[in-house]
């Protein structure tokens, strides 16, 4: 399975994320720049990571969601390729319109950064099935704009679709019901505020971010 | 000519920035603050005269770019240069 991360400027978490893909495929995955036009043909699964692309200029994710490789990106998510974003790449897919909602300033106008306690929503998903439902992980996070916001009828069906994919037990950013992940209608685009990718390795100290990766990665 | 575009959060959208500066500001005595929004300005130096075709393309913009339509609402105001 050949997998790709994007590399925009100021990410940094793309090491992180190129480091999760191999263990779990056995092989690199692509590095692609913000500036390509097109994705390598034969990559299964692209990974938005985290960062502070642009430095976070006029609104986190903004600017990146309109490079030209997110344009691409895009229209074969449409067609069916599998995305996920961490952190920053979830704020460029909520920029790029390929996730509902917004990630917003955090209520407590604070920078978290610490290991955070999340309930798997559900495993009836590409990005959780290796899962168990209701059972709680620990991923880390560290964000500024976390806080998840989205219009009444938007959250509703999100809600009602199951979209919902991982909530913060302690919310650490005053998101909306707790959402701390969802994933789009048909199920193929991701995004989560915590760092799966941060989760690993045992030196990381958790691995419960894995199965993460696992589970999307046996769906391709 | 200048275009001069505001973006601010939409009414209902929590504004944790605005809630702080406005209870800082009654802090410091400024007792008749009862609310305050943040939001930002853009100012766009532009080419051209024609005034309204002008005014189509940053509507354009801020629908594109300027603004994120989910969370923010935008107000433009055009202006000669002078």
């Amino acid at each position: 399975m050949q997998t790709a991360v994007i590399r925009f400027p100021a990410s940094n978490c793309d090491r992180d994320a190129a480091v999760a893909l191999e263990k779990v495929t056995g092989r690199k995955p692509l590095i692609v720049w913000h500036r390509e036009t097109e994705l390598p043909a034969g990559v299964g699964f692209v990974v938005m990571p985290g960062g502070f692309s642009y430095g976070d200029y006029l609104r986190s994710g903004a600017i990146a969601a309109r490079s030209p490789i997110v344009q691409d990106i895009k229209a074969k998510s449409e067609r069916g390729l599998a995305v996920a974003g961490f952190c920053n790449g979830f704020q460029i897919l909520t920029e790029a319109g390929m996730l509902p909602g917004a990630l917003m300033r955090n209520t407590n106008l604070k920078f978290v950064c610490r290991p955070e306690r999340l309930k798997v929503e559900t495993a009836d998903s590409r990005f959780t099935k290796t899962y168990t439902a209701k059972s709680e992980v620990t991923f880390p996070v560290a964000h500024h704009d976390g806080n998840y916001f989205a219009d009444k009828d938007t959250l509703a069906r999100v809600e009602k679709g199951g979209q919902v994919l991982f909530r913060y037990l302690n919310n650490p950013n005053g998101s909306l019901n707790d959402i701390a992940g969802i994933v789009n209608e048909a199920g193929n685009v991701f995004g989560m505020m915590p760092h799966p990718e941060r989760a690993i390795d045992p030196m990381h100290g958790g691995t419960d971010g894995i199965n993460l990766f696992k589970s999307i990665l046996e769906t391709i | 000519m200048k275009a001069l575009v505001y973006v601010g959060l939409k009414p209902g959208v929590l504004d944790p920035q605005g809630r702080t500066i406005s209870r800082s500001l009654n802090d410091l005595g400024f007792d008749e603050v009862e609310s305050a929004l943040q939001g930002k300005v853009i100012e766009l130096n532009l080419t051209g005269t024609d005034v309204e075709a002008a005014e189509a393309r940053v509507k354009e913009m801020c629908e594109k770019l300027l603004a994120n339509t989910v969370i923010e609402n935008y107000r433009i105001e055009m202006r000669m240069a002078d």
